[in-house]
């Protein structure tokens, strides 16, 4: 049994105790007046070089027909009336996006680490769907690590809606009636990006993952007693399931919780490219936690072989990660249609070093980093690519969600790193306790020994 | 070159053969050649044989594939005659380089796993008409064969063969090639 080291604990409370104190500073200085912003942007005009004159051009941001607006007087008329009305639009669209500011930190956030659970769900079922014989003596990190799954998709879920009801709509303008009312595409959309619809959908999305979780979690503890398989054929029978499942919903929670932050853009396989950036993450975060359970000494039984297979996952996956997302990004480059290209001109042009930098982390030095096979298995080596890659999908997460809340006016400050903080404090927490509920090995499972004995 | 004597043992199950190649190791006799129907698992490790560095010369011949890839479109496609196709920004290298990425890729897959198969050929001395080494033609069907070089201690060798269960032995003359 693993027991709960006091120090990781006390580590995991102040986490969420900072995070804390960042997001709610987030919040407290996203609150700007009219005059404030105005105020800002003569300051920035002056120093910073025509930036105000850049961002009302810009396309990203909330209310794109207001920027379009504001495009469209800068060109056109030069007259007082319509310059006041374009200058009044374009400093309350920066109000709105500094107020979208530690809304969309948190959701980066909280998204981030509920796909790590989630992949990692994913993960284990296809372990158990497969009859893998390697990575059964990690089946109980896996089911540690998707103990976060409820709790961090309810956060999700609830973030999205609050900013929608409490909030200004800081997140999803769709949930915005007034700007639905002068939105021809957004109401032609209106039939799927509703709020109930949305809400429906999230909680059906969530009540399937973690009723898989939970019955595959009692039918692996109850097939370490049992006298027969009939606990491993059960889960056997749900994991298969659950993964027909996984896809449909996974998918459409792409569409529903990120691809709907830009309601008129849209792409057909970014179901899979979010797909492979939870994967990835979901299972580098399996290597980490087993590493240090392991040198902590509570896995004896996993030996550098099994670190190995995840190392290479790892590495499969990230290179899978790089196909999707080339794959999105060249097909829209290449045709080059206004509709679609728009999502990664204003990603060009105002993230280009998160943009490109994530393809760095998430692709080349993996690449390099893990192809060797022996570097594989050397667990520093593993740890320091996967803390890389871990950084790499959560600026992938990142890129997907700031760009259409806040446009140009991204940093990575005290709200985004003090939502980090919140979110990893609370993950550790669930997660170690969790795995303190049941014996690190499975016993009872057929394939048990195989993996015991697993060498490559 | 004058003719060498070797001793040939064979044997008929592949675990038999691993302990007498552990035993014959621990026993300091050089072990020339090991004839198997199919790969044995972990038997270079139990004869000692150095691994295999041609992953290395495949990761090589990929930077080669991927350096001939970029050279070439460079060339072609940005140097010598950067016409507007479609409207692709043909003015450097970087501005069109996802359309160039298909070839990137599939020469350095194309570089890294012909060179690689050729070096294998090449090392491991394979080529059409090439004359077949095979001291026993039973070694291809069920059978394995250890090859032992002797040097007078034929009697020896002969009894610590026996006694790992080897069902035949026999002292052979070898043309040394």
């Amino acid at each position: 049994m693993y027991t709960f080291s006091n120090k990781l604990k006390t580590f995991s409370i102040i986490l969420v105790v900072l995070g804390i104190l960042g997001v709610g500073y987030g919040f407290m200085t996203s609150h700007k007046s009219f005059e404030e912003v105005e105020t800002l942007l003569e300051h920035e005009e002056h120093h910073g070089g025509g930036h105000g004159e850049e961002a009302s051009h810009a396309t990203s941001g909330h209310d794109t027909h207001a920027v379009a607006d504001t495009h469209g007087n800068n060109h056109g008329n030069n007259d007082a009336h319509g310059g006041e009305d374009a200058h009044k639009k374009h400093v309350e669209h920066v109000m709105h996006q500094i107020a979208n500011r530690p809304w969309a930190a948190l959701y980066v956030a909280a998204f981030f680490f509920m796909m790590i659970a989630l992949g990692c769900l994913a993960f284990y079922a296809i372990q158990i769907a497969s009859q893998a014989g390697w990575s059964p003596v990690l089946f109980r990190v896996m089911e540690g690590i998707t103990a976060y799954l409820l709790p961090g998709a309810v956060i999700v879920l609830l973030i999205a809606i609050a900013s929608g009801t409490i909030g200004h709509y800081n997140l999803f303008i769709w949930m915005d009636p007034d700007v639905v009312a002068h939105d021809k595409l957004i109401q032609g959309k209106s039939g799927w990006l509703n709020l109930t619809g949305f809400a429906i959908r999230g909680v059906i999305f969530i009540a399937g993952w973690v009723a898989y979780r939970h019955f595959s979690r009692k039918f692996s503890i109850a097939q370490d007693t049992a006298e027969d398989k009939s606990y491993f054929k059960k889960s056997f029978r749900i994991s298969a399931a659950f993964l027909v499942f996984f896809i449909y919903t996974e998918s459409m929670m792409s569409w529903d919780w990120i691809m709907s932050v830009d309601p008129h853009w849209f792409s057909t396989l970014f179901g899979w490219y979010v797909f492979a950036s939870m994967f990835v993450s979901g299972i580098t975060v399996i290597a980490l936690i087993s590493i240090y359970l392991k040198s902590r000494g509570y896995l004896e039984f996993v030996n550098e072989n099994h670190l190995h297979d995840v190392a290479k996952f790892m590495f499969a996956m990230s290179i899978f990660w790089t196909y999707l997302w080339f794959s999105q990004f060249m097909l829209i480059w290449y045709s080059n249609i206004p509709e679609e290209v728009t999502y990664f001109i204003s990603r060009f042009n105002d993230y280009k070093l998160p943009f490109l930098g994530m393809v760095v982390l998430n692709f080349v030095f993996p690449i390099l980093m893990l192809m060797n096979a022996d570097y594989k298995r050397i667990p520093w080596f593993v740890v320091m690519t996967g803390l890389v890659i871990l950084f790499g999908h959560y600026i992938d997460i990142f890129n997907m969600i700031m760009p259409a809340t806040v446009g140009d006016r991204w940093f990575i400050g005290i709200p985004e790193i003090g939502s980090i903080l919140l979110f990893a404090g609370l993950f550790i927490f669930v997660v170690f306790t969790a795995l303190t509920k049941a014996p690190l090995l499975v016993k009872g499972y057929p394939f048990r020994k195989e993996s015991e004995d697993f060498h490559y | 070159m004058e003719a060498s004597k070797v001793i040939h043992a064979i044997y008929t199950d592949d675990d038999v053969l691993m302990s007498a190649v552990k035993k014959v190791k621990s026993e300091k006799h050089h072990i020339e050649e090991i004839y198997t129907p199919f790969p044995v698992h972990g038997l270079d490790k139990a004869m000692g044989l150095e691994p295999t560095r041609i992953a290395i010369t495949a990761f090589m011949y990929g930077l080669v594939g991927l350096t001939v890839a970029i050279v070439m479109m460079n060339f072609i496609m940005i140097k010598d005659w950067p016409q507007n196709i479609g409207g692709k920004p043909s003015f450097s290298y970087i501005e069109n380089m996802p359309a160039f990425v298909p070839i990137m890729f599939e020469l350095t897959v194309f570089f890294a796993a012909h060179l690689m198969v050729i070096t294998f050929y090449l090392r491991s001395r394979m080529w059409p008409f090439k004359k077949a080494e095979n001291p026993d033609p039973r070694t291809t069907d069920d059978h394995f064969l250890m090859e032992i070089a002797v040097h007078g201690n034929e009697n020896e060798l002969q009894s610590l063969l026996a006694e790992t269960g080897a069902v035949e032995i026999n002292i052979v003359d070898k043309e040394a090639h």
